[in-house]
Parts: structure tokens; C-alpha cells; sequence
């Protein structure tokens, strides 16, 4: 709808919707998805009435809210978790913790934790940025721990021998191996922490969970919009990080990215693949 | 009956808003006297968790068998298991309402999907990272493709799918909450819900009581899982010093 | 075996049988809630004339299936309609956790449910697209409007209930003495203007029946906090006033909380209509109708508050606060 203003208001009260409110009213003709696809693209009158909703005006301040709170749990997330999970795993001591205590914190649901966290220490970007980053630390421990303890005990004691400090081999030696499998974690994580922060309004946090949260205003073909656009985000995330994860990892341990089919004669010996 | 002999019958209680239940705390004594809420719905929840997880299981099971022999399907199942794990799970639930109905059914359905993603990746690590020394040898000895597999590779593959077993567990129980919103059972009705008669979200006693059980399955399954890590893979013991 | 593989065993084994004994420990048998304690006075029924519900054999067989969306209050009105034509004799299925209210009518349109309460002004905006500020602020005329079109869909809206259930802009009473206690919303504008917060359900923001509302109706623009505890907000100080509603328990409670009068009627009426499809009036029939009638009338505000206030504050299960409810007043035994 290029015309001016003056045709859009007239245009739009003549389909039933608010004059001078400058969107249109929503379709009701279009079946969910194309109704969905259609919010995402255009602007159109709530279904309770009185305001616009949708498009990529909305839909975009929203997701940089929803990315905004999401990358700062992230990195909350990585600054605790990876010392704790390189520390541990190169001492070979808390396995429990790193592993055990790890994995059954994936068990909390994340709306109660947000209803505990909130009850008792309230609510803004800060404290939903806190939970969503206590959701993203099992993941990346346990996989940070279990990536360092792979590394081959015999190369590490002779790295000692050579003389490395304790701080070098982690560096030089435990971490490169262990980055294949860290990032695995790191993914998981983040495509958990952008797909959680769904739940961020209810903590005073706007995000693309908002169209989801309320469809008294945003209708079926809004929920449906808002979770697509949330998917693809995701999706883009875990790309964007295997794309840091092949530029951090050292060369001659990169697996290609398109694999031969191996052909099982004896003395061919395949490069370690990626564990994901 | 005329207002006045309304209000005589209904019997206005006389409340101060204080006192522990009233002000939302946690109150052990409520939780004493309540818990036989949450034994049944706890079942339930037990049920909901290791039905997903077992059907989960076979799907990508079979997937990764697939893939295993035709090394082209790898690429598009890890995009669309993937592509399912990234939906937001308080809208795969709602979202799935119109097509599938309301109760366990629905839930079940939508709890498998997340869990395909983690045993497909695991399962078909675990079996890529077979020694190629093995296969060899296997090969030179006679033994048939099938063979190979069941003899050497699987038994290889096991803590890599025991992992993601455990993994799977684990996340099914705490999405397993998210049941309710579809009609489905589980603890969430007593976590999200003041129908169950234990005051929902804002009841911190009721969220510790629930998030705690919720917690402590896991923790079980956790345990069971390890033990039959330990168990099933004595041989990596040696390796760990 | 090894002792760290030993002590793994004995954990799990501790582990089940607390839980085995746990489970399987409670065996009591599960009470049909208390009914209190502090003196109620039970009124002779007058003249003779008994308000039991009686069970009328014509609806023995009829199958009504009950429903209501999912909050405390919808609970409570939906075990009572179900536990009221229950004594009449009829065969109830209840489906009370249908969800959110486009979710509830689409069940009722589909047939999934004979019939669920419903606010009328909630049906006329989220369901007939009436836009809020177009709906009668005259609860009767609203109530014509809804029947009318509810009837070009063949479902019947019965008659109201005495209590309406709106949006009530609430506050501490410590906020309420701080800013010298105004009676009505135009006053409390004219008072406080941007300084303070209000905090309400996330879809509240965009709602002209909730903030956009208090912009256009009141010119009064408060800082919106998006969460889902109304009163806890105001406990913890995350928020200055509230969009509480009208029949909360915790209003009760007025050492605790203030409330400000909708003096320019911004919000729409909000009565509750039992709505009824036509398959399940045809089964209902004029019996199932009056006695409909007969439960809802000891309904007021206040009675409805102190219903909500045994689910919410003292955490009883709705079923029994609807036993209780129909109990005390004399409808059933």
C-alpha cells in the first residue's frame, strides 16, 4: 500500500478498521500460514484493535531485543562456564559436577525457574539475561570438560617434561582438541538461550515471544509469524556459530566440509571427525 | 434468597493476607500436608519423559542406521531435526493444538521431536568414530557388514549413545512441564496451574516442590544412565588413569 | 566392582526406594475440603421452600460436557455449573483447562464443549472483532449486543451473573497513603502523571481496554512493566499500581491494597454468560436453564471474591471451594 495517507485511512475504514491509526485491518480471508507469512511482511491492525502490530518495523525491534537479552546470557554463560569446565577437565577432578550436576540442571523448566527468579529477585533485561544464562551453563561445562579430559594424557605429560606451564598446555595443547566438541555445546546452547527468551515478556523483557505470548492481540496468524521468525534466527545462530567454530579451529584439525565417501581399505587411516 | 442471606450462608472468611501460605512463601508445613498432590502427577510425568525418549530412540535409532549406509541422508536429517529443535517449545505446543488435539498425545509428539535431534547427532558420532583399524580387521576376518555392526561397531558406539541418552532424558523431563499447555498430564498442571489446588507460579513453595521433582527424576535417570555406562563399557575404564 | 561403581549403585538404590516409599506411603484417602471453620450462619431455607436442586429423572442419560479457560476464577464458575446440573441429573464431562478464550470458543464452536462462561466483554472484542471503546458501557445493552450475534452463530448466551469481573487499577495502600489516597483514576492522573509504573499481562501494552486505554481515555501514561504477578509486583515494589481484577481475592484484603474508581468507564462490562451451543440447549432444556439461573444468583462481587480468595490465597483446589460453595448455600447436600 504505496498511496498516501489520506487514501490509506479511507481504504482502511471503508474495510472496518480504525481510521487514522495507518495500517490495515487484518485479513481474514488467507488461510495461517500465508496469513502468517503476511504478518511478518506487512503491518496490520490488532485483532483486539486499536494498534499496529507486525512487519519488519515491529518484528525487527523486537528481535533485537530478543538477540540483545540472548547474547548477553550467552556470554554470561561462556565467561563461568569454560574457566570452570577448562579447569576442572584439566585436573580431571569434578566430574560430577561438570557432568552429572551439569546435565540434570537441563531438567529445570525454564518458565519456573523465570517464576522463581523473578519472585525473588524481580524482573528487567539483567535478571532475564541471568536466567537464560544459568539455562545455557550445562551444555557448554559438560562439553568443555569432556572435551579437555580426551586429550591424550601421554602428549600432555611430555609437554610437562618440555617444560610448558600448567597454563600453556591448556592453551596449546587441551583446548585446540577440544574445540569441536566445546562449540557443539556452545550451539546447543545458544539455539536453547534464543529459543527460551520466548518467555522474556513475562519478565518485563520485550522479544519475539510477545506476538506468541499474546494472542488476544497478535491472533493465530501472529503466533505462527513470531515462532517462524524465531526458528530462522535460531537457525542462523547455530550457522553463524559453526562459521566462528571453522575459523578458531586450527587448520590441519578442521574436518572438510564436504566428506568423501571413505572407502574401508586397510591402510587408509581418516582424519578424526568432528564430534557433534 | 435475597443478598443478606446470601452473605449469612457463604461464610466470608476473616484474612489478614499474612501468614506464610497467604504471602506465597515457602511454607513446610503446607508442603507436608499437600505433597500426596504431586505423587500421581508425578507417574504421569515419568510415563510422558521415557515414552518420548523411547520413541525418540527408535526413530533416530533407524535414522542413523540409515545414514550410516547412505552417508547422504546425514546431511538433511540434521537439518530438520535440527529445524525442529530450534522451534521455541511453549509454541511447538500451543502451535500443535489445531492440528493434533489436546492431551498426552500431542505432548508426546511434540517432546519427541526435541529429542531427535540429540540422539541423531550422538548416534551417528558415536558410530563414525569407530576405529577404521577395527572395521579393517573385522573385514579381513570374514565378517559381514551386518556383522561388523552389531559385533564391533554398536558395542564401539555405546558411550556416545549412552550420552545422548542421558542427554535427551534429562532435557525431556524439564520440557515434559510444557505437557499441560497441551492438554497432556505430567507435573505441570501443579507447577503452571491453581486448578491442582497448589497455588501455581506464583506459589513459591509449590515451584520448588514441582521444579524439585521435576529435578529429581532427572537426577534418577541421570544415575541409571551413568550406571550403565559404567557397566556396558568396561574397556574405557582402563583407558581413564 | 570397584567402590566408586559400588557407591553409584547404592545412591540409586537409596534413591528408588525413597521415592517407592514415598509413592506408594500415602494411602489416605483424599477429603472433599474442609469446610472452614469461623461461624457461618446457616439460614433456615424460608417458608419451605427448599433450594436443593433436585435431580429431575427427565435428564438422567443426557451427557453435557462443561468447559472454561484456565485461570482460578473460570475453575471455580466451571465445577459449579458442572457440579449443579450434576444434581440435576444430568451426565456432566468436564474439559476445564481449555485455554485462552479464542482457543475456548473454538472448542464450543466445534462441539468439543457444550458450553463455557465467557465475559461479555471479552466475546464481543475477541471474538466479533468489536473494537473495546465500541462496546456498551451499559452492561444490559452489552449483553443484547453479544446475545444477538452469539444467536447467528446458534449458540445461546444465558442470562448474567450478578458479579462483573473487570479491570481495577490497584496499589498498595502504602502507595495509596503516599500519594494522599484519590478516589477515582482522573485523580490519581491528575496526581502522578509519568512518574509511577503499572504492571500488567504482556498483551496489556497494546490493549485499548488496558494501557492504551488509560493514554486515550485518562491522558494518564504511566511506565508499562510487562509480567504475570499482579499483587506480587506491588509486594516487591516492581511496580506502583497494578491492572488487578475485580473479583481478585487479594482486593479483599483492604489493609493491603487500595483500588481507584473507573470514573470515565474505560473498561467495557464484563459480566460472566454461561453460552450454550444449540446441541447442548436442546439437552439442556428449561429445567437445565433454571437451575443455571438458581446457582448463579447468590453470585455477587463479594461472594465471587471470597470463592477466588480460597483458590488463590489459601491454595484449596477449585473443585471442593465449588462443593463448598453449593454446599453453603444450600443448593446441594
Amino acid at each position: 500500500m504505496a498511496a498516501g495517507g489520506g487514501v490509506v485511512s479511507a481504504i482502511v475504514a471503508q474495510a472496518g478498521g480504525t481510521p487514522g491509526l495507518g495500517c490495515k485491518p487484518a485479513p481474514d480471508d488467507l488461510g495461517t500460514f500465508r496469513d502468517a507469512v503476511d504478518f511478518i511482511f506487512s503491518q496490520r491492525e490488532s485483532v483486539s484493535g486499536g494498534a499496529c502490530i507486525g512487519g519488519f518495523e515491529e518484528l525487527g525491534d523486537l528481535a533485537v531485543s530478543h538477540m540483545s537479552v540472548s547474547i548477553v546470557a550467552l556470554l554470561g554463560a561462556l565467561v563461568i562456564a569454560l574457566p570452570i569446565g577448562l579447569a576442572l577437565g584439566h585436573i580431571g577432578r569434578g566430574e560430577f559436577l561438570a557432568v552429572s550436576v551439569s546435565n540434570v540442571g537441563r531438567a529445570v523448566p525454564a518458565l519456573a525457574l523465570l517464576a522463581f527468579f523473578v519472585a525473588f529477585v524481580g524482573l528487567g533485561f539483567v535478571n532475564i539475561a541471568i536466567v537464560l544464562g544459568l539455562l545455557a551453563i550445562p551444555p557448554i561445562l559438560t562439553n568443555t570438560y569432556v572435551g579437555v579430559r580426551q586429550a591424550d594424557p601421554d602428549t600432555v605429560a611430555a609437554a610437562r617434561g618440555v617444560g610448558l606451564t600448567e597454563g600453556q598446555i591448556v592453551r596449546k595443547i587441551e583446548l585446540p582438541l577440544a574445540l569441536p566438541i566445546i562449540f557443539a555445546g556452545i550451539r546447543l546452547s545458544a539455539v536453547a538461550v534464543v529459543a527460551t527468551a520466548t518467555i522474556a515478556p513475562l519478565g518485563n523483557v520485550q522479544s519475539l515471544g510477545n506476538p506468541i505470548l499474546e494472542p488476544q492481540n497478535y491472533g493465530g496468524a501472529g503466533q505462527l509469524g513470531a515462532a517462524i521468525v524465531v526458528a530462522l534466527i535460531t537457525l542462523a545462530t547455530d550457522a553463524a556459530l559453526g562459521g566462528v567454530q571453522r575459523a578458531v579451529t586450527p587448520r590441519p584439525l578442521r574436518a572438510p566440509l564436504w566428506r568423501p565417501r571413505i572407502r574401508r581399505t586397510p591402510l587408509a587411516v581418516p582424519p578424526r571427525t568432528e564430534i557433534s | 434468597m435475597t443478598g443478606a442471606d446470601v452473605l449469612a450462608a457463604i461464610e466470608i472468611r476473616d484474612r489478614t493476607g499474612t501468614g506464610c501460605v497467604a504471602e506465597n512463601g515457602f511454607c513446610p508445613d503446607w508442603i507436608a500436608d499437600n505433597i500426596d498432590k504431586y505423587w500421581s502427577p508425578l507417574l504421569e510425568h515419568v510415563f510422558l519423559s521415557v515414552t518420548s525418549v523411547a520413541i525418540g530412540f527408535a526413530i533416530a535409532f533407524t535414522l542413523a542406521l540409515l545414514a550410516h549406509r547412505f552417508r547422504w541422508i546425514t546431511g538433511p536429517t540434521i537439518a530438520v531435526t535440527g529445524a525442529l529443535y530450534t522451534v521455541p517449545s511453549v509454541a511447538a505446543f500451543l502451535l500443535l493444538l489445531p492440528i493434533t488435539g489436546r492431551g498426552n498425545g500431542t505432548a508426546i509428539v511434540a517432546l519427541v521431536a526435541y529429542t531427535l535431534l540429540i540422539l541423531f547427532r550422538n548416534i551417528t558420532t558415536g558410530l563414525r568414530n569407530v576405529p577404521e583399524e577395527a572395521v579393517s580387521a573385522a573385514r579381513g576376518m570374514g565378517l559381514t557388514d551386518g556383522q561388523i555392526l552389531r559385533q564391533i561397531e554398536l558395542p564401539l558406539a555405546m558411550p556416545e549413545i549412552l550420552a545422548g541418552l542421558r542427554i535427551a532424558f534429562t532435557t525431556t523431563v524439564g520440557l515434559a512441564t510444557l505437557a499441560f499447555f497441551a492438554g497432556g498430564g505430567g507435573l505441570g498442571e501443579q507447577l503452571y496451574s491453581e486448578r491442582a489446588g497448589t497455588g501455581g507460579l506464583n506459589f513459591k513453595s509449590n515451584v520448588v516442590v514441582a521444579g524439585g521433582l521435576t529435578v529429581l527424576l532427572a537426577s534418577f535417570g541421570d544415575l541409571i544412565f551413568l550406571t550403565i555406562q559404567r557397566l556396558a563399557t568396561p574397556w574405557r575404564r582402563a583407558v581413564a588413569s | 566392582m570397584r567402590p566408586s561403581l559400588r557407591a553409584l549403585m547404592a545412591l540409586l538404590a537409596v534413591l528408588a526406594l525413597a521415592l517407592f516409599v514415598a509413592a506408594c506411603g500415602d494411602d489416605e484417602e483424599e477429603g472433599s475440603g474442609s469446610t472452614g471453620g469461623a461461624g457461618s450462619a446457616e439460614t433456615q431455607p424460608a417458608s419451605g421452600e427448599s433450594k436443593l436442586i433436585q435431580a429431575d429423572p427427565a435428564n438422567k442419560g443426557k451427557t453435557i460436557t462443561v468447559g472454561s479457560k484456565n485461570f482460578a476464577e473460570q475453575y471455580i464458575l466451571g465445577e459449579i455449573y458442572s457440579q449443579a446440573l450434576e444434581a440435576a441429573g444430568f451426565t456432566v464431562k468436564k474439559q476445564l483447562d481449555l485455554g485462552s478464550e479464542q482457543v475456548a470458543f473454538k472448542s464450543l464452536k466445534d462441539g468439543r464443549v457444550d458450553a463455557y462462561p465467557e465475559y461479555t466483554g471479552t466475546a464481543l472484542t475477541a471474538f466479533y472483532r468489536v473494537k473495546t471503546d465500541a462496546v456498551p458501557r451499559d452492561k444490559d445493552e452489552a449483553f443484547e449486543q453479544l446475545k444477538g450475534k452469539l444467536a447467528e452463530d446458534n449458540i445461546t448466551a444465558l442470562p448474567q451473573t450478578p458479579f462483573q469481573n473487570t479491570f481495577v487499577i490497584t496499589s498498595t495502600k502504602k502507595t495509596g497513603d503516599e500519594i494522599g489516597n484519590p478516589k477515582t483514576v482522573t485523580e490519581l492522573a491528575a496526581k502522578v502523571g509519568t512518574s509511577k509504573s503499572i504492571s500488567g499481562f504482556p498483551e496489556c501494552r497494546q490493549r485499548t481496554d488496558c494501557l492504551l486505554g488509560l493514554r486515550d481515555v485518562y491522558g494518564w501514561k504511566p511506565k508499562f512493566v510487562s509480567s504475570q504477578g499482579k499483587f506480587q509486583d506491588l509486594d516487591q515494589g516492581q511496580s506502583d499500581f497494578t491492572f488487578a481484577f475485580g473479583t481478585d481475592g487479594e482486593l479483599a484484603l483492604k489493609d493491603k491494597y487500595t483500588t481507584y474508581e473507573d470514573d470515565k468507564q474505560l473498561f467495557p462490562p464484563y459480566y460472566i454468560t454461561f453460552m450454550v451451543r444449540k446441541a447442548g440447549m436442546d439437552k439442556l432444556g428449561q429445567a437445565g436453564q433454571d437451575v443455571v439461573a438458581k446457582i448463579q444468583e447468590p453470585l455477587t462481587e463479594e461472594v465471587m471474591q471470597e470463592l477466588n480468595s480460597r483458590v488463590t490465597i489459601d491454595k484449596q483446589e477449585p473443585e471442593a471451594v465449588a462443593r463448598d460453595y453449593l454446599r453453603e448455600a444450600e443448593f446441594i447436600k
